[in-house]
């Protein structure tokens, strides 16, 4: 599939952003993004070429805009919902519960 | 709410819709009792505290002190590497390539940031994102330079794509005046870019 995760020869993303006292994780979210989806590729809800799939089958826009753990959080949302796991309305009202403050 | 201008830490790490996302799928699945939080802890704090290029290192070191591991890890990294404890997610089909006095191996994952893991740790963010990722394959050289790493001319440089299965550590050339160092003293001398191939091992003192 060559899609926009194919990055190899293009031109123009500009220079390497070379920092070399960042840390493992900028966030605490990435840090729970990283051990959850972990966990459950480890406990076999899902491979990694399903996760890759489903990361190359995001919108190019959004894909080059969203960082690496965002690819992350995308993949486990998508293949919770297709496998049946949770439901968008889940996450949706969960969202808005959280966002509201109500939960 | 806040949340369009509450930020953690920096802009480029996203406002709290992200980690109320993240929040969301989490709590979901720990009332679903599908993942249990404290396990996501540990497996967090490994990463951030145990598992690293320091691990690498090791290996680098036990190369150059002996010959004999060394011609083991470069016929079949996987099992070479195990034999220091290093192994499991993201190492398990490893190929380990020399660099030489001809030749200059670096390594990139064009298609996504396949690493590793059990030997360097996470990858860096520049290895994730595109602009290493495209350029590594087509200006080894260019990029090389915007480490700091100049290379002769006459030096060959390979670039090696790794992919889901199968990654690389590259065994950076033993610096000269590093003779009759101990394992301990070499490992120090080992860099994380060193062992991408982005950059030099430091030179003894």
């Amino acid at each position: 599939m060559n899609g926009i995760h194919d990055c190899g020869g293009r031109h123009g993303y500009g220079p390497i952003d070379i920092d070399r006292e960042q840390p493992i994780f900028h966030a605490d979210w990435e840090r729970r993004m990283f051990g959850m989806f972990i966990l459950a590729f480890g406990g076999g809800h899902f491979n990694i070429d399903q996760f890759r799939s489903t990361i190359e089958q995001m919108r190019p826009a959004e894909y080059l805009e969203s960082t690496y753990y965002e690819h992350w959080l995308h993949a486990l949302e998508t293949l919770c919902v297709e496998n049946g796991t949770l439901t968008r309305k889940e996450l949706d009202d969960r969202l808005a519960a959280l966002s509201k403050g109500t939960h | 709410m806040s949340a369009d201008h509450d930020h953690e830490h920096h802009d480029e790490y996203r406002p709290s819709e992200i980690s109320l996302r993240v929040k969301a799928i989490e709590s979901l699945l720990v009332e679903k009792k599908l993942l249990d939080p404290v396990a996501v802890d540990k497996l967090v704090d490994a990463y951030e505290n145990k598992i690293g290029p320091h691990n690498g290192a090791r290996v680098v070191a036990k190369a150059w002190a002996d010959p004999e591991y060394k011609k083991r890890l470069l016929g079949d990294g996987t099992k070479a590497i195990q034999e220091l404890g290093y192994s499991g997610i993201q190492g398990e089909d490893m190929v380990v390539v020399e660099n030489t006095h001809d030749v200059h191996n670096m390594v990139v994952c064009t298609l996504c940031s396949c690493y590793p893991w059990p030997t360097l740790g996470l990858p860096p963010n520049w290895y994730k994102a595109p602009p290493y990722r495209s350029r590594a394959v087509i200006d080894p050289r260019g990029v090389l330079k915007e480490f700091g790493v100049e290379l002769p001319k006459e030096v060959e440089v390979r670039v090696w794509d790794s992919n889901a299965e199968l990654r690389y550590l590259v065994l950076p050339e033993r610096p000269a005046g590093a003779e009759g160092l101990s394992e301990d003293e070499l490992a120090n001398l080992v860099t994380r870019d060193s062992m991408i191939g982005v950059g030099l091992p430091k030179t003894p003192n």
